[in-house]
């Protein structure tokens, strides 16, 4: 086991992989000098400037021409530094990428990894904040991925390298920092969940940042003896259907918590699936569909609370409304 | 210049302890202004040539480093600094910050968080200054990292098409966040790029006032008989990081040394003692400035901060009051 930040793990990952596979290269803007984040130091002074690109500040050809290194036998790693500028490149990824596979008959694959940082980030305002994973979510053909842990992000990261399609890789912007215990060769399967605290009263799902926003909820709601277990969704595209849904079903109460503005997010999904497959009320948190603001008021209103994660939470698993 | 020098300086130290990307721990200590801060220290000289040459009813587009332009575009100070310090009496209400800094009754269309976009907004506007038959013109500053963007491409040959009312400012100062440009950049850059589809362009050096001033007239007076878009390409230097908490590691020290020689404020200083102004009057410039920066950060430090509440306004009409 390793002690190493959100940023190391991925960028341990990467060593790894692009050490096993030279067919493994990652380009962006501002690469060589580790990227802003830190998540590729070492690795152009590692591999060199042909396998860790830098380029010019053109996203929509960084994407395209990362499916075209993929058509043509590479496993490309594209940063795209925040999901807000990946809008630039939406076609790329879109009309492109996830289309390839089937379009083309299966006669082309697209092992690509794109790595576009959601979430908010101090006073970063209305273009540089944004949570948009559900986007991502709807457009078959590609897979989502949205790690919370060091762990995760070294895991994920392997299993989105191995995976052979298109994977959209969304850290989050303020755990860059946070640390943890990684084991060495982790596999994180894509769609599996991680349960990350076994309760009886209510079930909170959620996945990146949000995650500690429900752990903490859990131990508030514990000490008003309401059981809550905690779910880190891990990969939103696919879903860990069983572990949510069983958990759905033993508690019979579900929140669904993210960053993300609430309407059109990926927690109606969630909600919608687990109360047709298995009855249960369900909840969502997330934020207001307002525009992140710049100044700490503003801003504070899109963040999703403890507070209001608990007062979901006991508004399903009220005593005696339990089954 | 000595206002924008002024202004830069005193957001540059009320930025320290914010937030903090390039890999850097958070501080704890918090500061007064949070945000991210793109300084344009270094770079006066691009801002205040131009739009010495511009009316407050022309218009202009900015980039992420936009406080100079909106300085020189003729911009409330105070405004200013009270949206760096997020308070409701901010230009934009607190909403934007500095990376969005915006001044529309001085025609100033915003800074903007994403590199290029400003040039199809600014061509945007130009054609509707020409369809609605007005005299004025568009000023689009962007940087030399925005070039290998497609809409950089896309807005020159646009406004040739349609014959916009456009100058095109390149704010060209060789890096790109950590990247220099030069070696991601195909070609002489902007303005042989805009020669080659038809824009006019004219090469200065970014750091001598009077030299972007000469060259910001001929090419406006052209924009405004309706010649058609004109480009100014601008050597210049970025004395700080990208941004304010950014110490710039990545740089050569002698390179950055060297460029701090050619600091366009000395160039200028310089120029006027030479031909006889007295030493007392520029001080003078510069006491003025440094005393209305001042004020203006004691009054964003006093005012208040937004109500909570106005992070519900000013989204759309449709569908007002309905958020979840
Ligand atoms: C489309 C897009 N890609 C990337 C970024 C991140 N970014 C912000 S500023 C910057 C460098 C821009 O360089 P340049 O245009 O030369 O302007 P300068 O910062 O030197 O003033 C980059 C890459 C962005 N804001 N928008």
């Amino acid at each position: 086991m390793a002690l190493m930040s959100y940023s190391q793990a991925a960028a341990t990952a990467l060593a790894e992989a692009m050490r096993a596979d030279r067919n493994v290269v990652a380009l962006g803007e501002d690469l060589g000098r580790g990227g802003i984040f830190a998540q590729y130091r070492g690795l152009q002074q590692e591999f060199g400037a042909d396998r860790v690109i830098d380029t010019p500040i053109s996203e929509s050809t960084i994407m395209g021409a990362a499916v075209g290194m993929a058509l043509a036998g590479l496993r490309p790693v594209v940063e795209m530094r925040v999901v807000d500028f990946a809008l630039c490149a939406i076609d790329e990824l879109v009309n492109q990428a996830a289309k390839n596979r089937y379009m083309f008959g299966g006669q082309g694959r697209v092992p690509l990894v794109v790595r576009m940082p959601i979430g908010l980030w101090t006073a970063s305002a209305a273009q540089h904040s944004q949570s948009l994973e559900a986007w991502f979510a709807h457009i078959p053909g590609l897979t989502v991925v949205v790690p919370s842990a060091p762990a995760d992000n070294y895991g994920l990261l392997h299993s989105a390298l191995e995976s052979g399609d298109p994977v959209v890789y969304l850290e989050h912007k303020e755990l860059w920092g946070d640390e943890g215990e990684v084991e060495p060769g982790l596999r994180v399967p894509l769609g599996s969940a991680r349960v990350l605290r076994a309760g009886s009263d209510v079930t909170l799902v959620s996945w990146s940042k949000a995650v500690r926003t429900c752990v903490d909820a859990a131990s508030e709601l514990a000490s008003a003896g309401v059981s809550a277990e905690v779910i880190d969704l891990r990969t939103i595209w696919p879903w860990d259907r069983a572990t949510v849904l069983g958990s759905a079903a033993r508690t019979g109460a579900l929140v669904v918590v993210h960053e993300a503005v609430q309407v059109g997010g990926f927690g109606a999904e969630i909600a919608a699936s687990a109360a047709e497959e298995t009855g249960c009320r369900v909840k969502r948190v997330g934020a207001p569909r307002i525009p992140s603001g710049y100044s700490k008021p503003l801003e504070d209103e899109s963040r999703v609370t403890v507070a209001q994660v608990v007062a979901a939470a006991r508004s399903l698993a009220a005593p005696g409304v339990h089954p | 210049m000595a206002r924008i020098r002024a202004f830069e300086n005193a957001a540059e130290i009320a930025s320290q302890g914010g937030v903090q990307a390039w890999g850097l721990k958070t501080s704890a200590k918090p500061a007064l202004v949070r945000g991210p801060l793109h300084l344009s220290t270094g770079q006066e000289a691009v801002a205040a040539g131009v739009c010495a040459n511009l009316t407050r009813k022309d218009l202009l587009t900015s980039t992420h480093r936009g406080h100079g332009h909106t300085l020189a575009k003729g911009a409330d100070v105070d405004r200013m600094m009270a949206e760096l310090f997020g308070k409701a009496t901010g230009s934009n209400r607190g909403k934007g910050g500095s990376m969005h800094i915006a001044d529309f009754s001085v025609g100033m269309l915003g800074a903007n968080g994403v590199v290029a976009a400003g040039m199809p907004i600014a061509v945007g506007a130009a054609q509707a200054l020409k369809i609605r038959g007005q005299p004025e013109i568009v000023a689009c500053f962007f940087g030399d990292g925005a070039v290998n963007r497609g809409p950089f491409l896309e807005a020159l040959n646009w406004a040739v098409v349609y014959g916009l009312p456009v100058l095109f400012v390149c704010e060209d100062n060789r890096i790109s966040a950590t990247t220099p440009t030069g070696p991601m950049t195909g070609g002489a850059g902007a303005a042989a790029r805009a020669e080659s589809i038809g824009v006019p362009a004219v090469r200065v050096d970014g750091n001598d006032v009077e030299a972007v001033d000469a060259a910001a007239a001929r090419l406006v007076a052209e924009v405004r008989a309706g010649s058609g878009p004109r480009l100014l390409h601008a050597l210049t230097y970025r004395f700080k990081g990208h941004v304010s908490v950014d110490p710039g590691a990545y740089r050569d020290p002698a390179e950055v040394a060297r460029a701090l020689e050619s600091d366009p404020l000395t160039i200028a200083r310089d120029r006027l003692v030479a031909r006889g102004v007295a030493a007392d009057d520029i001080a003078a410039i510069d006491a003025a400035a440094a005393a209305e920066i001042d004020a203006a950060m004691a009054a964003a430090a006093a005012a208040p901060l937004p109500d909570p509440a106005s992070a519900y306004t000013d989204i759309q009409n449709t569908g007002a009051g309905q958020w979840r």
